[in-house]
């Protein structure tokens, strides 16, 4: 099972012959991941190391079946080739882009819902998603992945930080524990695809038995997600909020503080994870502990 | 970036947003010079990004050139809330009927753009949405189909904005949309938005932030660049292309990654100590970008240790170790130095630290955060 991806995830990657795109796209192949075509205009007929490249990404699910796109283009470019994967019929787009303009991420955000609400958007700017041993799309490096067991307890982790997903999965291989799916939704404004979203798939996927979360400062998704956990989801959780002793923005505004209404300090968000029945770490190792205590009881 | 007022003004004067005519000044002369140019009596303000700087006597009125020459004395240089005064913005006074609060701004959690609208302006806004929050209107906008006409006619009326004003008020509102979307903003706000009594509507101050992603389209901000609020260690670290904040502890910190770093501050404070910045190399840890960190930290006379937390990903434990090695074979460091490396190959990575044979007093290695954390802590309290 897994979310989002699994064995028979087939890849296309948008910007293969790009750095970026042809570096994590092949480390992506060779941990085992379907990436059956890339995309660069202008560049179709092309191969690279064996992976056929394709003008546009209609002609590459067309030749190739890919049902999830990889996107790693320039922030000036990556709007455009986010709608062009979903306009394609393309299910699952993860864009690790980094530097989009905030105004493309609400509009490109807000076309998807609109015209091609068929597909989920992952980032952008996030490190993407890896099923251990199954699907690895992204920069996560694999090889810190604890593959799930067949009976379990594997556990499900998202989170809106980078090097953080990373030490979660670290924390969890170190205890030797299995990971269902591992989500990184990225830390930027207007994210694609959200903790409830994933929370609502892990809750319903029976190779998820409990659920580790990484959040941060700013915004009010961790407060979503809490109040989320406390209606609809019963499976046991941990968590990690980075942040509490962040330094204060200078925001001279006045308007961002009257929107959150005094949510996105840290403590704010752990008191409300904790309100939820979610056991909150101070520091991610804490937070591997904590799961590892679960897992023990499961 | 958060621009200053008068850039503020500037940037809505681009978008033909109403804004007093007026000018800005470093020096007494260039003062007297821009008031006469926009025609007395004038208002000097003192530039300076943060709240409080009426009370603080940062803004005065002038009759004639002798007292803006007075007031601009006497603000020029002036410390408010620790912020030194070097530019003064003079424009010409208004009379004043009404004053209310117009802002477009993201609002996160519903993925699309918000306005905010109230008849209440002038004063501290956010004691409004406190204590009287139904005076503030809000209007969601899709970033597809944009302002509505009708939608924002509606807000207007609903805001009990008095019907003479409605017309301008609506006219400013489309304008500063514009501005907010076209213009990059992440923040553009109006507090106050004055009435005068002439009917006129207009912008008695702006609060403008610019996203910094979008800079690639807007060759106009460069002459925004330059006046950014660095202190001499965010200055350096610029220059060298590192996410550094200075802050007021004695433990550097050096992580790879935002969340990374972040957390390394709250370990750091929940052992005790105070971080002494915050600063992200981002994913690899080469020994460019190391040996640019640890220059940074080296300026800040008030660090008394050094942590480095990385976690290694796709960067490999050995690049990381012989990153730092090499860093350090370049830089004369002050203070001492705690490591704590982990993930893929962070054992070879120590390895490599280890063999480098770097006197103990000048740099341990601790395999988790929180050990490392706590001796970065004592090595700064001198222990």
């Amino acid at each position: 099972m897994a979310i989002f991806v699994n064995e028979t995830t087939r890849v296309v990657v948008q910007g293969l012959t790009g750095g970026q795109g042809r570096f994590h796209g092949l480390r992506n192949r060779d941990y085992g991941t379907k990436v059956v075509a890339g995309v660069t205009p202008g560049k179709g007929g092309q191969e690279v190391e064996g992976i056929p490249v394709f003008d546009d990404v209609a002609a590459a699910v067309e030749a190739t079946g890919a049902n999830a796109s990889f996107v790693a283009v320039p922030p000036r470019a990556a709007p455009a080739a986010i709608i062009e994967a979903a306009a394609a019929g393309i299910g699952l787009i993860v864009c690790i882009t980094e530097g989009i303009p905030v105004q493309d991420e609400a509009t490109t955000f807000a076309t998807l819902q609109s015209s091609h609400p068929g597909s989920r958007l992952l980032g952008p700017n996030c490190p993407g998603v890896i099923s251990p041993g199954k699907c690895n799309i992204g920069i996560t490096a694999g090889e810190i992945a604890q593959e799930p067991t067949a009976d379990g307890p594997n556990v499900g982790i998202v989170s809106r930080s980078g090097t953080l997903t990373y030490q979660a999965l670290y924390e969890l291989k170190q205890a030797g524990i299995g990971v269902s799916t591992c989500v990184g939704i990225g830390g930027d404004p207007v994210p694609g695809t959200s903790f409830v979203d994933c929370l609502g798939d892990f809750e319903a996927d029976p190779e998820t038995h409990a659920i580790m979360m990484i959040g941060e400062i700013g915004g009010s998704a961790e407060e979503e997600a809490a109040e989320f956990i406390r209606a609809s989801v019963s499976k046991p959780m941990s968590a990690y909020v980075a942040g509490v002793t962040a330094p204060p923005g200078r925001k001279m505004g006045h308007a961002g503080a009257i929107v959150s209404g005094g949510k996105g300090t840290a403590q704010g968000k752990i008191d409300a994870l904790r309100g939820a029945g979610v056991q909150v770490g101070l520091n991610p190792t804490e937070a591997g502990q904590l799961m590892a205590r679960i897992v023990a009881t499961l | 970036m958060d621009l200053f007022e008068y850039q503020g003004k500037q940037y809505f004067a681009q978008y033909d947003i109403p804004v007093s005519p007026g000018d800005v000044a470093t020096t007494v002369d260039e003062a007297v010079s821009a008031a006469d140019g926009a025609g007395y009596p004038v208002v000097v303000k003192a530039q300076v990004q943060v709240g409080g700087r009426g009370k603080a006597g940062g803004i005065k009125l002038a009759g004639d050139a002798d007292e803006v020459r007075n007031h601009a004395g006497n603000i020029l240089g002036m410390d408010i809330k620790g912020h030194t005064v070097e530019r003064v913005w003079i424009e010409q006074a208004s009379d004043i009927d009404e004053e209310y609060y117009a802002s477009f701004t993201l609002d996160r959690a519903a993925k699309a753009h918000l306005l905010m609208l109230s008849a209440k302006g002038g004063i501290d806004i956010e004691e409004v949405a406190a204590t009287d929050p139904d005076a503030i209107v809000r209007l969601h906008v899709d970033p597809v189909a944009g302002l509505p006409a009708h939608e924002l006619t509606v807000a207007v009326a609903a805001a009990e904005i008095p019907e003479r004003a409605r017309a301008g008020v609506v006219g400013i509102l489309t304008k500063l949309y514009r501005c907010y979307t076209e213009g990059d903003c992440d923040l553009a706000e109006i507090n106050p938005l004055i009435l005068k009594p002439t009917g006129e509507v207009h912008a008695l101050d702006a609060k403008v932030t610019l996203d910094g992603n979008a800079a690639f389209r807007h060759p106009e901000w460069e002459r925004f660049a330059g006046t950014e609020v660095l202190d001499d260690r965010e200055r350096l670290a610029k220059e060298k292309g590192l996410q550094y904040i200075g802050l007021d502890g004695s433990v550097g910190i050096i992580a790879n990654g935002a969340g990374l770093a972040m957390s390394t501050l709250d370990v750091v404070n929940q052992v005790g100590g105070d971080a002494a910045n915050f600063l992200d190399i981002g994913g690899g840890a080469n020994a460019d970008v190391m040996a640019a960190a640890l220059e940074v930290i080296n300026t800040d006379e008030n660090v008394r240790s050094i942590f480095i937390n990385i976690f290694g990903g796709i960067t490999r434990g050995e690049e990381v170790g012989r990153g730092i090695v090499e860093a350090l074979r370049r830089v004369e460091i002050r203070a001492p130095i705690v490591i704590r490396l982990d993930g893929t190959n962070a054992e070879e990575g120590r390895q490599i630290i280890l063999d480098a044979d770097i006197a103990a007093d000048r740099l341990v290695s601790k395999p988790t955060m929180l050990e490392a954390a706590k001796t970065a802590v004592a090595m700064a309290r001198g222990n």
